[in-house]
Parts: structure tokens; C-alpha cells; sequence
């Protein structure tokens, strides 16, 4: 129920819509809850609303630090902030 | 697709696993619960179980709000449908949850009713503006990752003073259904439920936060890893679990800081502090009454709040005898100790709330992972096969076995 797809905001649409490409789709969602995002941005999209906006630096080290794991596990959580 | 292909990668899986395996402590057992009806779903799909060493378990928790939805807030919303004849809105999930005396929205559509499937609260809220004539309502559910949206069109009718429109609102709170278990003499008096700690829901958490979690943590002892959703993100998040339970750390971690933050979405947090209200009591269906677990309409938006327009009475409907999606649903017992699983309940036609949405547990064990109980039957030796049932969850052997060991 929970669900919701990272989407990359193509672009700004009249009062708080965009148009979002998620796996080469387009639809209009919602940036009402959603302050400072843009174009190129990738937002969390749940039921037609962004949530969230997706730090792709932090997602980037979470991928690190999974990669890591398999090798060093001591390293392994050090791209993870508690 | 972008940031889910790369989370579902096999090779990192692999060494994740493999992480996990060198970290876990051999000699003692491994007992997490998984909060979220989306991460149930992510380890049946893809098979995190199978990575998983013998001595670590999940346990499936109550985060599903289709599952937990009671069958009389279901009634309310068929009732609306037949009796007041409303063009009645809800998100596909509900649909199918079966409710008194056999009936379901579904049926009630079948037989003539205005049942809508709607992808969006917004979607509803434009069906009331097209339909002027017609009475419409909103049957909204969902935990904290669905009531912002719900709040936007509460608000959005007020301002265009929209009369035909309300919500019945169904809004769950997660931190209160966590309570709720680990104050139940199960998990309390160390009995049949031992928790080594959580695994926090991904969505949820982008709009409330970390913060709510360290409350857990602090009082219950219990370490928390707020995850995100895909498979590597499980695997990562039970590593996480294993390091702090080995070094005997209770801390709230966020594996998913790539869009979750210690202090949330304030303005989806604003909004609905401006719309809602704590209900003093809501029933869990498997849970039971839960105090201050649900969120009302605020008297300010009266006007459209389905309850107070309609005067529904909520009256609550026992689940069948033979369901035990309580005991599951608390980590009590598992989809295949039910005598009603794969037999009378199947996700076509479900009989109890877990097998209703494909995130509870037992329709995402039914779904992905009957053959275990297969091979575990299967395996059974020649002279334990003449005493056993019909099949042992491959689980429960392995988990004696990792006991044994």
C-alpha cells in the first residue's frame, strides 16, 4: 500500500503539478508536499503526490557501502549515516 | 529503472548474504520483524529468506493497512454505496477485502453499486467536481505515507466549498501499532516472540522522520533500521540489525537516507496536524483496540468528514473462527499453521485479512513460498515423515537445526 517509485521531474507544470518519466513513461503528478525540487531532480512518488526528493549522492553511497559489504565487511556500513 | 534496477542487483545480493552469514553469531538466534507490509513483500518476491542464514528470521508485522483495515469500517463503506447510493472512491487495494455476509466492494459493484477505483485521493476529489448532482465519497486508508494526500483534498474542498464530496477516513499511525506489540504479553514476559529489533518502514518514514523510532529504541531496547524498499536495502538493513545486536547497540539507524531524513516531510507534517486528529481508540483488524492508533477528521472540516455527514455508527465484526491472522500478525504463528491457508483462503478468495493484499503475509507466502514447504516436505526422513503433518515449513526445520548447531 506503501509503495511509491522514484521518478525524474522532466518538467514544471501550472500550480504545484509536474510531469515526471518513470521507466520512460509520463505522467502528472502532485509537488504539493515537496518543497525546492526541479527539473532533473528524482522525487519519491506515492499515489500521485511526491514525497520525497532522492539525494542521488546518498543513494550513490548506499550502493558503495552495499558493494563493500561483500568484500570488507568492516567497511561495509561506513557510507551509511546513522 | 532508476534507482530500483541498481537496488535489485544479484552480485551485491550475494555479497550481502555473505556479510550477513560472516557477521552472525552461530551460536545464538537472529529474531527480526519487518513492520512494513512492503518489505513482506520484497523478501517473499525476491527471495531475501533464501539468502538469509538458518539463524535469522523475519517475522512479518502488521504494517499492511488493507490487512488491517476491520471488517466494519469496510461495511460503513458498502453501506454508503447501497444504501445512499454515493459514488463511493477507494484505491484499488480495498476492493477486494472481504466484509460481512460474504460481501466485498467488489460484489457490491457487481451488483450495481458506484464503486470507483481511483489511483488518487486528487482523482476523487474531480469525480465529486464532474458529478455535481451526486453525493461522493472518499473511503481513505493508509498509514502516514497516505494521509498527506488525503489532507490536500480535505483542504481543497473546503477552500472550494465543495458540498458533495467527504472522506471516510481510515488513517492508521505506525508508531502506535509498534507499541502495541511490543507491549503484548507475547513479546513482553519473553515468551513465544522474542524481537532483536526492526526493520522501519521505508515510505512512511520519509514524512514523519526517524525521530518517532527513537522512542522504541530507548524504552523497549530495541535496535530500529529504517529501510528502503527494494531487496539490497532489506539485506543491508538486516546487516545493520545483526552489527547492532551483536555489539548490543539500540539505536535507530537509516539505511534509506537517501530520502529520509531524522525530522521527515514538516510540511506534509503540517498539513495534517491541520486536517486530523488522534482518535482516542481504533480497531486493528488481528490487533484488537489500539488507543490513539488512527487519526479522525478535524471539527473544522466537518463538513466533510463522511462520519459526522452520514452519522455512521461503527459496529465491529468478529473475523471467522478458524482465521489466525492475530496470531500471525504478531509473529505468533506462521501462514501454514493456519488450518484455513491454501485451503478455504487463497488470495482469490481470501478469508482472513492477511491474504487479502498481496503484502500480507500469508498471500505473499502463498504467493512465493509454498515450494519451500514443499521440499521441506520432501526432506523430511523416511521415519519422521510417518509422524509429521503434511509439510514443515523448510523455516522451522532449518530453524531447530540452527538451534541444534
Amino acid at each position: 500500500m506503501c509503495l511509491a517509485v522514484p521518478c525524474r521531474i522532466v518538467r514544471l507544470e501550472a500550480g504545484d503539478t509536474a510531469v515526471v518519466d518513470v521507466g520512460g513513461v509520463r505522467k502528472a503528478v502532485s509537488l504539493a508536499l515537496v518543497e525546492g525540487v526541479g527539473p532533473g531532480d528524482y522525487v519519491i512518488v506515492h499515489v500521485g503526490y511526491a514525497l520525497a526528493r532522492l539525494d542521488p549522492a546518498a543513494a550513490a553511497a548506499t550502493l558503495q557501502a552495499m558493494a563493500d559489504a561483500g568484500i570488507d565487511p568492516a567497511a561495509a556500513l561506513e557510507g551509511v549515516a546513522a | 529503472m532508476k534507482y530500483v534496477d541498481e537496488f535489485r542487483d544479484g552480485a551485491l545480493a550475494q555479497g550481502l548474504a555473505q556479510a550477513i552469514a560472516r557477521e552472525a553469531d552461530p551460536a545464538r538466534r537472529y529474531d527480526f520483524m519487518e513492520f512494513c507490509g512492503g518489505h513482506t513483500h520484497a523478501i517473499s518476491r525476491h527471495g531475501v529468506t533464501d539468502l538469509l542464514p538458518p539463524n535469522v528470521r523475519m517475522i512479518h508485522g502488521p504494517g499492511c493497512p488493507v490487512c488491517v483495515l476491520p471488517i466494519g469500517r469496510v461495511d460503513l463503506a458498502i453501506d454508503l454505496a447501497i444504501d445512499r447510493g454515493v459514488i463511493l472512491c477507494t484505491y484499488g487495494d480495498t476492493l477486494r477485502i472481504p466484509a460481512s455476509n460474504g460481501r466485498s466492494l467488489l460484489r457490491a459493484k457487481a451488483d450495481g453499486a458506484d464503486v470507483r477505483m481511483v489511483y488518487s485521493a486528487a482523482d476523487a476529489l474531480r469525480i465529486a467536481r464532474e458529478n455535481p448532482s451526486r453525493e461522493v465519497v472518499f473511503f481513505a486508508i493508509g498509514f502516514e505515507t497516505t494521509t498527506p494526500p488525503t489532507a490536500l483534498v480535505l483542504k481543497e474542498a473546503r477552500e472550494s466549498n465543495l458540498g458533495n464530496f467527504s472522506v471516510l477516513c481510515n488513517h492508521v499511525l505506525t508508531p502506535a501499532a509498534i507499541v502495541t506489540i511490543l507491549e503484548s504479553p507475547e513479546v513482553r514476559s519473553l515468551g513465544t516472540v522474542p524481537l532483536d529489533g526492526f526493520v522501519g518502514p521505508s515510505h512512511v518514514s520519509t514524512i514523519i522522520g526517524t525521530e518517532p523510532y527513537e522512542f522504541f529504541a530507548r524504552e523497549y531496547r530495541k535496535p530500529v533500521v529504517i529501510a528502503g524498499f527494494e531487496p539490497l536495502d532489506v539485506l543491508q538493513a538486516i546487516l545493520m540489525l545483526v552489527r547492532q545486536a551483536n555489539e548490543g547497540r539500540t539505536d535507530v539507524e537509516n539505511q534509506f537516507h537517501r530520502a529520509v531524513s531524522r525530522e521527515g516531510n514538516a510540511k506534509a507534517q503540517a498539513l495534517v496536524a491541520e486536517t486530523f486528529e488522534l482518535r482516542r481508540a481504533f480497531e486493528w483488524r488481528g490487533l484488537g483496540t489500539v488507543p490513539y492508533s488512527a487519526l479522525a477528521i478535524r471539527p473544522e472540516f466537518a463538513a466533510w468528514d463522511a462520519e459526522r455527514k452520514y452519522a455512521l455508527t461503527y459496529r465491529a465484526v468478529p473475523d471467522n473462527k478458524a482465521c489466525e491472522c492475530g496470531a500471525i500478525l504478531r509473529g505468533l504463528k506462521r501462514p501454514t499453521d493456519c488450518r484455513l491457508f491454501g485451503t478455504a483462503c487463497t488470495p482469490e478468495t481470501p478469508m482472513g485479512s492477511c491474504m487479502v493484499s498481496s503484502e500480507g503475509a500469508c498471500a505473499a507466502h502463498y504467493s512465493y513460498g509454498r515450494f519451500r514447504d514443499r521440499e521441506a516436505a520432501a526432506t523430511v526422513p523416511a521415519e519422521a515423515a510417518g509422524t509429521a503433518e503434511v509439510a514443515v515449513p523448510v523455516t522451522a526445520v532449518r530453524g531447530r537445526t540452527g538451534v541444534a548447531a
